[in-house]
């Protein structure tokens, strides 16, 4: 009895809602140009927060391959990059990079000024994704630089990347997608979602940094031979990997800042070149070490990843499996490069980011859809030589600046004894060390 | 034969393994310890709360050496090891009465 009168119930209500939509449906007049305009701002604003999500990618990856007594500190630069460059990419970085340009650079936009002229929402949604690729170009350089930085040192060099490094140059490739207007899209270059310049700049800029800091005291043997010096959690190394490729899949799909049906296969791409890119690194370290080495194949994965992301968009998927196989053997030989030639990369960040970057951007070039031409792949070629130049110098220079002034790196006794304690004053893994509060 | 226990900075076994590799030492045990001496121990933070670690994290090496060769290995340690700063850590020597190498079974000084 009482069953029969909740099926009652239960069919009134439904009834009840049918009428309630249908009425509501009649009483709007929606336009399909205003559905499409909420699904941008939906899509845009999730790839914004996927990719938000790859900085604790990059805070797991980098902790993961370094040691226990300078985790705090990896966690705090990542977080801070983020938070630092926030502010500065909100007060000058997006407008020097989306503002009306002069030619070189925007000038306008600083602060959101242009919300109070137009107020346009999008230029939120917008900004929401631009301030997350500036963080990530920005973080690159926390895990090349790790280990031996001193810590207010990293805070300077987050600014001025965010503000002024980063947004100058990609003023001239992505200025027009929103106020600006930048020389080398109007020659043609095409980095869809930023090979160059998101990936390339924090890895020339990662490699600025690691010349002027020097390597790490125990790295290079007296010899002058390059020495292991093991991560400390493979497994946040890897669970970082995972979260980046995972963010990845707002980065690349999330650059069309459309709701479209093309974002189905740039996924496709991103995916294939990352799954390309970890399985010919696993092989080319499995032929060369004789075991299937976990660093390389994760660093293979990024690889793929970083190169694919310029020519996702413009790819078909057959190339993009190229594109990224040929970054995993890329990468694992530039890692040794740097290795020997005394560049400390702790974490492999400039062969990921700078080296794949660039060999990705190329590759658009070479593997683009409408048709391979001399004049794309010497554009190409042309934003790949101008990202290094503009990027490596800057930084250079800023580093030197820095090591002048504040100075860049710790003491050897705080390098020895690890920077959360000398930095930070505390230790990330307490409960591995006597103290009483572990007995409690 | 003598045992020599060396409480070193963990951060100067690299340099102190060299040193005694130098002077032909071919063995040597090492285990992570915690400790303090006159150093005592430092403070740290957490969440805005300072604590004190009392027992700091460091290498305890031993070595087994002939009664003519411990002098060296002592010097040899201590100047491997010294930073000059507190905590550097302090050596002590003993008496060791037998050595057996288990896989041939050779004894005394022949199996160090």
């Amino acid at each position: 009895m009482s069953l029969k009168f909740s099926r009652f119930k239960m069919l009134f209500v439904l009834f009840f809602l049918i009428l309630l939509c249908g009425t509501a449906v009649a009483g709007d007049t929606i336009t399909a140009a205003e559905v499409q305009k909420n699904l941008d701002f939906v899509w845009t604003l999730v790839a914004a927060f996927l990719v938000f999500l790859m900085q604790a990618g990059f805070a797991m990856v980098e902790t993961g391959f370094t040691r226990a007594k300078n985790a705090i500190n990896i966690m705090m630069k990542n977080l801070m990059d983020f938070s630092v460059g926030s502010l500065a990419f909100w007060a000058v970085g997006f407008g020097l990079m989306f503002g009306a340009s002069n030619g070189l650079f925007g000038t306008t936009g600083f602060f959101f000024s242009d919300f109070a002229s137009d107020k346009d929402p999008w230029l939120f949604a917008f900004w929401m994704f631009q301030v997350v690729f500036c963080a990530t170009a920005a973080t690159i350089v926390s895990g090349a630089m790790a280990e031996r930085t001193k810590y207010v040192s990293y805070l300077i060099y987050s600014a001025v990347v965010s503000a002024v490094i980063y947004p100058v140059f990609g003023s001239w490739a992505w200025g027009s997608l929103y106020k600006g207007a930048g020389w080398l899209e109007a020659l043609g270059f095409i980095d869809f979602a930023g090979s160059t310049v998101v990936h390339s700049i924090g890895g020339w800029a990662a490699l600025a940094g690691a010349i002027v800091l020097g390597p790490r005291i125990g790295k290079y043997g007296p010899d002058g031979k390059p020495r292991a010096i093991p991560g400390h959690n493979l497994t946040l190394a890897a669970l970082g990997v995972f979260i980046l490729w995972f963010g990845w899949f707002g980065f690349n799909p999330g650059s069309t800042t459309t709701g479209t049906v093309g974002i189905a296969r740039i996924a496709v791409n991103t995916n294939l070149a990352a799954a390309a890119g970890s399985v010919l690194a696993m092989f080319t370290s499995w032929v060369i070490f004789k075991k299937a080495d976990i660093g390389m194949t994760l660093n293979g994965a990024l690889a793929g990843l970083v190169a694919i992301t310029a020519g996702c968009a413009n790819v078909s998927p057959t190339s993009a499996v190229i594109i990224g196989a040929i970054a995993g053997v890329l990468v694992f030989f530039s890692v040794l490069f740097f290795d020997r030639v005394g560049v400390d990369d702790p974490v492999g960040a400039i062969s990921v980011h700078g080296v794949c970057g660039a060999w990705g951007t190329l590759a658009v070039g070479i593997f683009i859809e409408s048709g391979f031409t001399m004049r794309q792949l010497g554009v190409q070629a042309l934003g790949v030589g101008v990202a290094f130049v503009w990027t490596f110098v800057a930084a250079f220079i800023l580093f030197k600046i820095i090591k002048a002034t504040v100075g860049l790196r710790v003491t050897p006794e705080e390098e020895k004894e690890g920077l959360d304690l000398g930095e930070h004053g505390g230790n990330a893994y307490p409960d591995f060390q006597v103290h009483p509060s572990s007995f409690r | 034969m003598k045992k020599i226990e060396a409480i070193i900075k963990p951060f100067k076994i690299e340099e102190v393994k060299k040193a005694l590799n130098d002077i032909n030492i071919e063995g040597m045990t090492v285990t992570e310890v915690k400790g303090f001496g006159r150093q005592k121990g430092h403070t740290e933070v957490f969440r805005g709360a300072e604590y004190t670690v009392d027992f700091l994290p460091k290498i305890k090496i031993e070595v087994v050496t002939t009664e003519a060769l411990a002098a060296k290995v002592v010097e040899t340690i201590s100047e491997a090891a010294r930073t000059g700063k507190i905590g550097d850590g302090k050596i002590f020597v003993l008496p060791a009465e037998e050595a057996v190498r288990i896989r041939t079974g050779e004894s005394g000084e022949d199996a160090l």
